[in-house]
């Protein structure tokens, strides 16, 4: 058994017998819990055939609905990203500086945008688009979901950059300093590069936030993405729990594909750093499990004392985000 | 030297956040394209507000076609005004967006389950009424209330927000409970499952759930008449000759028989009784 | 720029108490049992360990909208829970709210934790070990305490989404802030002033927890 933590005592035969019975135990319980379930919805006929093997014999279910509502969901999420990082950047930096004047409105900014619901930002987005400019109707659910998720977001990886920066050891800076370069020219071509390096797995995992959130305008927006498709085809083939169960696996493929990538990245961005005296260990399936996924890893020059459980993270090394 | 390089990336940033933009606009210059050149009439194609979501009146099938009641009276109109089916383009009309959509001239006109009331013809103007629906119940095959009383006893399901939902609360079943949620569909699974009693809204909604071939057998409307809704196309305000020309559409759909064939077509398996046509500017 | 604000129309203060309640009820389950899975993720028993992760990913993955909307379909309309409170269904649908906040916050929580075990010092865990303690002794004497002190600020930003994901609940006939909201939005001609509202209410909600939590978390970090 490799996966030996130092909360337990390797199990002896009888320790070995009681996780046994305790296995045994809890597999029945699951699996009393989930035939209890079938049960009922079989005897609701939620189970039919005709409700389910739609989505094998009929294709027009995903070249209609799913597969553009798919695209919909990437065409914004994607959108959002682009755009909200280099504002994140720029705010993050403007949290940093050393003038008042600009550190002072960009916190009031990042802070503000943070507490607000992007529910209420889409929504309110939309109205003012209705009202005030004219962009096309076509487009307009697009531009509210967008810029929901920009102003949310952006402030976000504010956050990000700028806890990226500060777990920077102190001798970058200094050291940029030393040879003249000046703060603008120290941000931009030492801290920056290697903060945003550092928080990429980080941005990735946002990315997984701004997925699920493009959900949010679809229901209130009528913005076509996939869950919002996904009802379409609900009242099409009135077979709503199924349609909502392959929406709901659909985006749990699409986010785990981006969560394995972010772990992908810091698991390649740690071993780049191996020698500097980190002493976690990995375990890969746990890399971003953090809150929103910020998984800081701050340069371990000092060698941390050895952590109780197997992942490599440390919680308190930035204001981690959980994002809805 | 500071300066140059701090504006330097600002101007990086902003042009990226412009490039980004730049390409979400073009979307949008595509869009207005197409209903531009639709918004003047007469001309290549023609635009009409739809909803996509609502079985036997208007729904996207899965042919990525459109189908149901409302659209078989704007595919006439819009034959009788000069253009083929192929020349029309649908667009989605949700019941918030319908006045929005025609104050902007998003769209030529509108068919989607909108009723004529004084309110709304201060924003917009209409054409018709084409159906008369009334406010009733759908629940299981064998179940039934024979009075208006008898709502107050049940468990009742509509859409979040809607005019039908509202008038259980404010006038005819203020004790009944009532279940808000997103779609008819998501209330039509409880009812199924017999955690919910009654769906409520306008008939031909409910006649177009129970018609549709899944659904065939298992539901039946209460035959209740809880309130009055004509059904009018919507116009830009104050658009007479528009005006004139859908009414005369509408009388000549009713009389060459196709009205009686499009309620049919899109009601018949529901056993829905129809109200006979109405006459255009008759307002119940 | 106010005067819309007719509170004998629109039940202001109430829409905001039930998103309170929400988050209360929401932030007390989820941090039970979140526990609980962070527990089973660090458990000697493979299967629990399995099945932590796989709630994990599975919750986490998915868009609250859907769970939530889950909760009253699948859980109420097909399963047919009534969660103690048959026949009222705007109880219903408050309790089943909370049941998805808490299945969909509970994986911020569980996963904050187990970093957070991992800032305590690996000779804790074995000299609690040496002294003959059990498995679940060592977490709950000795590492959870230590743990907990170490991401009261993460917990607190879990709080803080949490909060504003109430919002989410409108979907299935709660009526919270955003659904008060969008009803005005409807009827009001004032759209500026209505958002305004809102953004300060949530504001008036999430700032005072950021900052007492934010003193918390200083005042009770374990000094290593």
């Amino acid at each position: 058994m490799t996966n030996l933590s130092v909360l337990y005592d390797a199990p002896g035969p009888r320790a070995k017998r009681r996780n046994v019975l305790y296995a045994v135990l809890f597999v029945a319980v699951l699996g009393a819990f989930f035939w209890w379930v079938l049960q009922t919805m079989a005897d609701k006929n939620q189970l039919d055939a005709e409700k389910w093997d739609v989505f094998v014999t009929d294709s027009r279910i995903w070249t209609t609905f799913l597969w553009p509502g798919l695209q919909n969901t990437l065409i914004a999420a994607s959108l959002s990203l682009v755009i909200a990082l280099p504002l994140g950047v720029l705010f993050g930096i403007g949290r940093l500086s050393d003038h008042w004047w600009i550190r002072r409105p960009c916190d009031v900014i990042v802070e503000f945008f943070r507490a607000v619901p992007v529910l209420l930002m889409m929504i309110f987005a939309n109205a003012a688009y209705a009202e005030w400019s004219n962009i096309d109707r076509d487009v307009r659910p697009l531009y509210a979901v967008v810029t929901g998720l920009v102003l949310y977001n952006a402030s976000v990886l504010a956050e990000i950059v700028r806890a990226g920066v500060q777990t920077l050891p102190r001798g970058q800076g200094e050291a940029a300093r030393a040879i003249g370069l000046r703060k603008g020219q120290t941000m931009v071509f030492v801290l920056l590069p290697q903060a945003v390096t550092a928080m990429l797995p980080a941005i990735v995992s946002q990315l997984v936030v701004i997925v699920k959130d493009t959900t949010l305008g679809g229901a209130m927006l009528g913005y076509s993405e996939l869950l919002t498709n996904a009802r379409l085809v609900s009242t099409n083939y009135a077979n709503t729990i199924a349609a909502y169960t392959v929406a709901a696996l659909i985006f749990i493929a699409l986010n785990f594909l981006l969560t394995s990538l972010a772990s992908w990245l810091e698991k390649r961005l740690r071993r780049g750093k191996r020698g500097t005296g980190t002493v976690v260990k990995v375990d890969p399936s746990g890399l971003m499990d953090q809150p929103g996924g910020v998984a800081l890893t701050p340069d371990v020059s000092v060698p941390e004392p050895r952590a109780v459980a197997t992942t490599g993270a440390s919680p308190d090394s930035a204001r981690t985000d959980v994002t809805s | 030297m500071r300066l140059r390089k701090a504006s330097a990336l600002a101007a990086s940033v902003l042009a990226l956040s412009l490039a980004a933009t730049a390409c979400g606009s073009s979307d949008d210059e595509g869009g207005d394209g197409g209903s531009d050149g639709a918004g003047s009439g007469g001309g290549d194609s023609i635009t009409i507000g739809i909803k996509f979501d609502q079985p036997g009146l208007g729904l996207q099938t899965p042919d990525g076609d459109y189908a149901g009641f409302d659209v078989d009276v704007a595919t006439y109109i819009a034959g009788e005004l000069g253009y083929e089916p192929d020349q029309i383009e649908w667009v989605e009309s949700p019941s918030a967006e319908r006045e929005n959509l025609l104050s902007r001239g998003d769209v030529d006109f509108i068919a989607a389950t909108y009723s004529i009331t004084p309110e709304r013809e201060e924003q917009v103007s209409f054409a018709g009424p084409y159906l008369l629906a009334h406010q009733d119940l759908l629940m299981r095959v064998g179940e039934t209330v024979s009075s208006p009383d008898e709502i107050n006893e049940l468990t009742l399901c509509s859409v979040a927000g809607s005019t039908s939902a509202q008038n259980v609360q404010n006038d005819f079943a203020p004790d009944a409970q009532l279940l808000e949620m997103g779609t008819y569909s998501e209330c039509l699974t409880g009812l199924e499952n017999g955690t919910v009693d009654a769906l409520t809204t306008d008939d031909s909604i409910l006649a177009g759930y129970a018609s549709q071939e899944a659904n065939q057998g298992k539901f039946e409307l209460a035959g209740l008449e809880l309130s009055n809704e004509n059904y009018g196309v919507g116009i830009p305000k104050d658009d007479t000759e528009l005006q004139q020309q859908i009414n005369d559409a509408l009388t000549s759909m009713v009389e060459s028989g196709a009205w009686d064939q499009a309620v049919e077509d899109n009601f018949g398996p529901a056993g829905y009784e129809a109200e006979a046509a109405p006459a255009i500017g008759e307002i119940v | 720029m106010f005067d819309f604000l007719d509170l004998e129309q629109y039940d202001l203060f109430g829409a905001f108490w039930t998103t309170v309640q929400l988050t209360v009820f929401s932030a007390i389950g989820s941090l039970i049992w979140g526990t609980i899975l962070a527990g089973m993720r660090v458990s000697p028993v493979p299967i629990m360990r399995s099945f932590g992760t796989a709630y994990v990913h599975i919750f986490r993955n998915t868009p609250l909208t859907l769970i939530i909307v889950f909760c009253s379909l699948g859980l109420y309309q097909t399963l047919g829970m009534t969660m103690f409170a048959e026949g009222n269904v705007d109880t219903i649908g408050f309790r089943l709210a909370v049941l998805g906040f808490i299945a969909y916050t509970s994986t911020f929580v569980c996963e904050a934790l187990r970093s957070g075990i991992n800032t305590v010092p690996v000779g804790q865990a074995e000299a609690a070990r040496a002294l003959g303690l059990s498995f679940t002794q060592v977490l709950r004497i000795v590492v959870l305490p230590q743990a907990f002190r170490s991401v009261v600020a993460p917990l607190a930003n879990v709080l803080i989404a949490l909060t504003k994901n109430t919002t989410v609940a409108a979907a299935i006939s709660v009526a919270e802030a955003a659904a008060l909201m969008r009803t005005m939005i409807e009827n009001e001609a004032n759209l500026i002033p209505i958002a305004l509202l809102f953004a300060i209410g949530f504001i008036i909600l999430t700032l005072p927890t950021g900052l007492l939590l934010g003193w918390l978390a200083k005042r009770v970090a374990v000094k290593r």
